[in-house]
């Protein structure tokens, strides 16, 4: 990627603050810290939430961006994998972007199928969170840290909920063929490109296509959302891993009698089922998930 | 026969309350990721209220994008009149797997 284009990767302005950060500057704090690369991973915030599974999906947002903020050594990045809001409602935008523009790092959020309802969500997403440099309905990728970062989008917009349709196969099969066969590559997205659980919409129905053309690397790392807990599979050389939500945790799929959506768990263990995700590149990517419990 | 016969029989005995039952609004509940019922039919004219009970939040979106609930939470609802007679298929922006059908029937 040339240096203009990233630079308008990470001059971000979706949180309400101006990133005018030059590459060379980001990746360099990092490694001078910590002798690698890392990036933050949060999922689900459900921002305009009111229910029993959590009554205040906002402070526990803020405990998360507190959090992060709170690392000793700050990530290069914070990637929001989806689900910002819960209705798409612009006052929900409004506070998302409020608590998120609090975060040190900048920040990169992707739209779950939450954030993109009605005829108003997806412009409402993209006017609190797009990215300049996106094609399509918002994919991209970039090169940070030695690792080839792709973004994509199986949510909304003409499109079913997990799909990510012919177009972005596409331009991922040419954004990938461009690369070596050794390069690190992370994958971002909401919906799991894996099958967690069909019959509750936790899969991408086109995902296998785009595994596909993931098997010739050595090194694949898939982080997705939606699903409100982690759960990690491999398949070959590509490692899945999906988030905790900072809103409240959804059913285990197979749980006897059990439907997707809002689960409350017992009072007082609600910070344990929430968290945030660091991954670290020292050169292989590893991550750890941390609850809010723990913050 | 034997339910339409109790009705018949049940109208004549309280026929406020029958009469009542037949002219209430058609409604469809959201409940537990279905809609209830998943098959609703009405007539040409009539406006369905749609009502979310679930915890969570849920569309009402035609299959063919010509009307749309946005996005409704717990106890909200959507009213949309159906105009036309036929076969509407609708669905959930955010949980795919749910699916409705009002079947419009021309007006008596």
């Amino acid at each position: 990627m040339k240096r203009a284009s990233f630079i308008g990767h990470v001059a971000w302005t979706g949180a309400g603050i101006a990133y005018v950060l030059g590459a060379d500057g980001i990746v360099r704090a990092a490694d001078a810290a910590s002798g690698g690369f890392s990036f933050v991973q949060i999922s689900d915030s459900h921002i305009g939430y009111m229910g029993p599974a959590n009554g205040d999906a906002r402070g526990t947002l803020e405990q998360t961006v507190n959090a992060v903020n709170a690392l000793p050594v700050q990530p290069a990045f914070v990637i929001h994998t989806g689900d910002v809001t819960h209705l798409s409602k612009a006052i929900e935008f409004d506070d998302a972007r409020a608590i998120l523009s609090r975060l040190r790092a900048p920040l990169l959020a992707l739209p779950g199928e939450h954030d993109v309802i009605g005829a108003e969500g997806p412009a409402r997403f993209a006017a609190a969170f797009g990215r300049k440099d996106a094609a399509g309905r918002g994919w991209s990728s970039w090169d940070q840290g030695g690792i080839h970062f792709v973004a994509l989008i199986n949510v909304g917009e003409g499109e079913t909920m997990g799909v990510l349709g012919d177009e972005q196969l596409a331009w991922l099969k040419a954004d990938l063929a461009a690369r070596k066969t050794d390069t690190p590559i992370v994958i971002f997205g909401h919906v799991p490109l894996f099958a967690v659980a069909p019959e509750w919409g936790w899969t991408t129905q086109d995902g296998t296509k785009a595994i596909a053309l993931l098997r010739r690397f050595s090194s694949v790392t898939v982080l997705n959302g939606h699903i409100h807990q982690i759960i990690e599979h491999r398949d070959g050389a590509i490692r899945f891993a999906t988030a905790n939500a900072t809103a409240f945790p959804q059913a285990a799929p197979g749980t006897p009698g059990a439907k997707p959506g809002p689960l409350a768990v017992a009072p007082g263990s609600l910070l344990g089922v929430l968290g945030y995700r660091t991954v670290e590149v020292d050169p292989t990517v590893s991550w750890q998930d941390f609850s809010l419990a723990r913050a | 026969m034997r339910a339409l016969l109790a009705a018949a029989a049940l109208a004549a005995c309280v026929p406020a309350a029958a009469v009542q039952a037949a002219s209430s609004p058609p409604a469809v509940h959201i409940r537990d990721d279905a809609f209830t019922p998943a098959t609703l039919t009405v007539h040409a004219g009539d406006t369905v209220t749609f009502i979310n009970d679930d915890d969570d939040a849920h569309t009402v979106t035609a299959d063919d994008g010509s009307w749309d609930s946005d996005g409704l939470n717990q106890s909200e609802s959507f009213k949309h009149r159906f105009t036309k007679a036929g076969k509407i298929t609708y669905h959930c922006t955010v949980h795919p797997f749910m699916h409705g059908t009002v079947i419009v029937k021309s007006a008596p």
